[in-house]
């Protein structure tokens, strides 16, 4: 048979090595600004659309979506072809994948600043941007399944598994969790509520992380590593088992993101066996990772590409323990809600992501431009800078992570708690939030390093965007197996046949956490003194959404002696049956708000929004002077209604009739409370404060937590 | 619209009984998988082991 000529598509290639350099310091930039608003919380005073709330999502979507998602993509577009020994099925399609993905990035980028968000973790942008995504992932996997079917190659390489299991995986994930009621173009209810909607969010959650930070890097370790130390795998085993053992058990492990929680203590109890599990595919794919490089560490002390992938998968191999281990509940219980996570999380992404990310750039930026690397000792600077980085960044918040939880739980001899103003829990690790943000500064400076010596190689090289290349045409031969052939290489073959069992094994363990979850609404004890929000109440909440208020504070009491000791009565199932999205929290920057209503007086809550310092001293929260001086927009209160009526929440049809009148009249009465405040008098006296966004966030956050009161006062 | 369903979910009866069902199924994909794994002949693994090697002017076809 002749051999056919084609030609790699390296072009596409390119587009999206660049959209990673640009995203990558984007995301970190953002990550910056963040970590610098720890120390200094007034740098960027009164600026709406820069504050705490509105740019953390911004930083994490940057990071996932953009920096790492890019990247993904890179490794993809480049091996597949080479894989395959085919161009990608479509170069329309291609640049349709690319621009869409980048207008997708961009308006993210607009309208988190601007406060349109669903307030669901990795989740959070709003319904037209979740029908965009589905559809450029759509427009991707028919990219990807085109070009395996116009193969070269009659065997499909363990990294296209990964590949596909990502792309499988993330469409059904991103679509369950994002399933909305629209009441505008920029707000939607999540069609979930309470305990339901947080299983299902963190059930995304966790398993974005799985298949979207993971499973596709995974591929590109299988593909990348072999390739840079020129050496097979070293188990191809290994590497089926890794595979179908990761991809079966991980997407069963979501429930450890709420240990503790108003979850049902089964189902808390299934996501911990499967987490602990889980670690055993994770270190087995490290190992067959690292022992790639068996006899090539000499390498490893000359190249700094093998030298990043060293310390990726070592990252990788870090994570995937401590994983595990925070899923125990004793272990949970210290580092939830604490700075640990997020020590946790950075190991991850800056380790495994990010030193992935930079190993595969360098090496591609070599042979997309066909010449040597700029600057080989760069890279190694890159190399040690990054790696302080993320030292600096990460042991400072563990350290942070410890201390706080344990000063959360110290009791004096009395009874009461050691550290009862929350606030003295927080000034204690600001050390530490100073050197997390040196340690990003380290990592963003090797970054810009990687752009440099990237921008340079390109100038250097040639600019031929097409790569030639020779193999036979496949011969026909038959779906069933032929003589001698092992069950899984023929498995190999069969694509269809493969992406069905990936899509089932992935299901089966969706459905264990569905299940559940779909049962969970005849598991809930009815309380009922719950009632819904007043249409005040709900704006309040929605302004609450907006200023990303959740993303420094639970709303979930455990059941401890130190959180109820602090916090009030510990948070019920009951409680939410209401609240459409559940807004739970994961992390704790401030104290938890389950039960703040009726704590503080409504002039106390003004003048802490006003300005927080003024209220506690030392505190890092961002001042909110926007919503004192923003009128309510009430344009769209009834209809609000109207959706969370579809949805299932009692509303009466004299609260929708009257949705406006009852709501003003909840606001005059909030605004006479403030008016025993002679200061408040004399200074907003005239200010028509009723009319003010700040009135129906008052009125929301004396409601929180308070249904369950009057149910024991009526009890009394 | 997954209120349509889910009433429907709550009715059957010994639903508990379902993580233990996909336990074993699990259980059983795990070891049936090993064992094709491990049945797979060492030529053939070498084979796509080397996958990613394959020069890209030169061809090695594997049939």
């Amino acid at each position: 048979m002749e051999k056919e000529r084609f030609y790699y598509d390296n072009k596409i290639v390119k587009m999206f090595l660049i959209a990673t350099v640009v995203w990558g310091v984007v995301a970190m930039l953002v990550g910056l600004m963040v970590a610098f608003l720890f120390i200094f919380p007034n740098y960027m005073e009164g600026i709406s659309w820069l504050s705490f709330g509105r740019l953390r999502p911004l930083h994490t979507n940057a990071a996932i979506f953009a920096f790492v998602g890019n990247s993904i993509f890179v490794g993809i577009y480049y091996s597949m072809q080479r894989l395959l020994k085919a161009r990608m099925f479509s170069d329309v399609l291609s640049k349709i994948h690319f621009w869409g993905w980048q207008l997708i990035i961009v308006a993210a980028a607009i309208t988190l600043p601007l406060g349109y968000t669903s307030s669901k973790e990795y989740a959070e942008l709003e319904w037209p941007i979740d029908i965009a995504i589905t559809v450029i992932w759509v427009i991707m996997g028919i990219n990807m399944i085109g070009t395996i079917l116009k193969r070269r190659q009659r065997h499909i390489y363990v990294a296209i598994w990964f590949y596909l299991a990502t792309l499988v995986t993330i469409a059904i994930l991103h679509i369950f969790n994002n399933l909305e009621i629209p009441v505008s173009a920029f707000k939607s209810y999540s069609i979930y509520a309470g305990v339901q909607d947080a299983m299902v969010q963190w059930w995304y959650g966790h398993n974005a992380v799985a298949f979207f930070l993971t499973t596709p890097v995974l591929g590109l370790m299988y593909y990348f590593v072999p390739k840079v130390a020129n050496r097979p795998v070293y188990s191809y085993r290994l590497s089926i088992i890794h595979f179908w053992s990761l991809i079966f058990i991980y997407i069963w492990a979501g429930p450890h993101h709420l240990l503790y929680t108003a979850l049902p203590e089964w189902a808390q109890n299934l996501g911990t066996v499967f987490s602990i599990m889980l670690i055993f595919p994770s270190w087995g794919g490290m190992i067959n990772g690292l022992l790639t490089l068996r006899g090539a560490w000499d390498k490893v002390r000359e190249d700094p590409i093998l030298k990043f992938f060293v310390v990726a998968i070592t990252g990788y191999g870090m994570s995937t323990f401590e994983g595990p281990m925070l899923s125990f509940k004793n272990l949970n219980a210290i580092g939830h809600y604490t700075d640990w996570i997020i020590a946790h999380v950075h190991i991850g992404t800056l380790a495994w992501n990010g030193f992935m990310a930079a190993g595969i750039l360098y090496w591609l930026a070599g042979k997309l431009w066909k010449t040597e690397l700029y600057s080989k000792k760069l890279a190694n600077i890159h190399f040690w800078i990054g790696t302080l980085g993320i030292l600096f960044y990460a042991l400072p918040l563990y350290v942070a992570g410890f201390m706080q939880a344990s000063m959360w739980k110290q009791f004096n001899p009395d009874g009461t708690l050691l550290y009862g103003n929350f606030l003295e829990t927080v000034t204690e690790i600001m050390p530490m939030y100073a050197m997390r943000a040196f340690g990003g500064t380290l990592y963003l400076t090797g970054f810009l390093l990687l752009a440099y010596n990237i921008v340079k190689t390109a100038r250097a090289g040639s600019t031929v965007e097409d790569e030639l290349a020779e193999a036979m045409p496949l011969k026909k031969i038959t779906s069933s197996r032929v003589q001698g052939e092992a069950v899984h290489s023929w498995l190999e073959r069969r694509t269809v046949l493969f992406t069905i069992l990936v899509t089932v094994a992935v299901i089966i363990g969706g459905a264990v956490e569905i299940v559940p979850l779909l049962l969970v609404d005849s598991n809930i004890p009815k309380i009922t003194s719950v009632k819904p929000y007043t249409p005040l109440e709900l704006e309040g909440r929605d302004l609450y959404i907006r200023e990303g208020c959740n993303n420094c504070h639970s709303q979930m009491i455990r059941p401890f002696r130190s959180e109820v000791e602090r916090y009030g009565e510990y948070s019920k199932a009951g409680e939410f049956v209401y609240d459409h999205p559940f807004l739970w929290g994961s992390r704790r920057t401030g104290p938890d708000l389950h039960r703040i209503g009726g704590k503080y007086n409504d002039n106390w809550h003004f003048n802490h929004m006003l300005d927080p310092r003024l209220t506690s001293p030392g505190s890092i929260m961002p001042q909110y002077p926007w919503l004192l001086k923003d009128d309510l927009d009430i344009s769209k209160t009834v209809a609000k209604i109207n959706a969370m009526v579809i949805l299932g929440v009692p509303y009466t049809q004299f609260d929708l009739d009257k949705a406006v009148y009852l709501l003003k009249n909840q606001a005059a009465e909030i605004e006479k409370n403030l008016r025993q405040d002679p200061e408040y008098v004399k200074n907003y006296g005239a200010a028509n404060m009723q009319d003010k966004e700040i009135i129906a966030l008052i009125a929301y956050l004396q409601r929180l937590g308070t249904d369950i009161k009057a149910d024991q006062s009526a009890q009394n | 619209m997954l209120r349509y369903i889910k009433h429907h979910l709550d009715t059957i009866t010994g639903v508990e009984i379902y993580p233990i069902i996909s336990l074993i199924l699990f259980f059983l994909v795990f070891t049936t998988m090993l064992f094709f794994v491990f049945k797979m002949p060492k030529k053939n693994i070498e084979e796509l082991g080397n996958l990613p090697l394959d020069n890209d002017i030169k061809n090695n076809s594997h049939e």
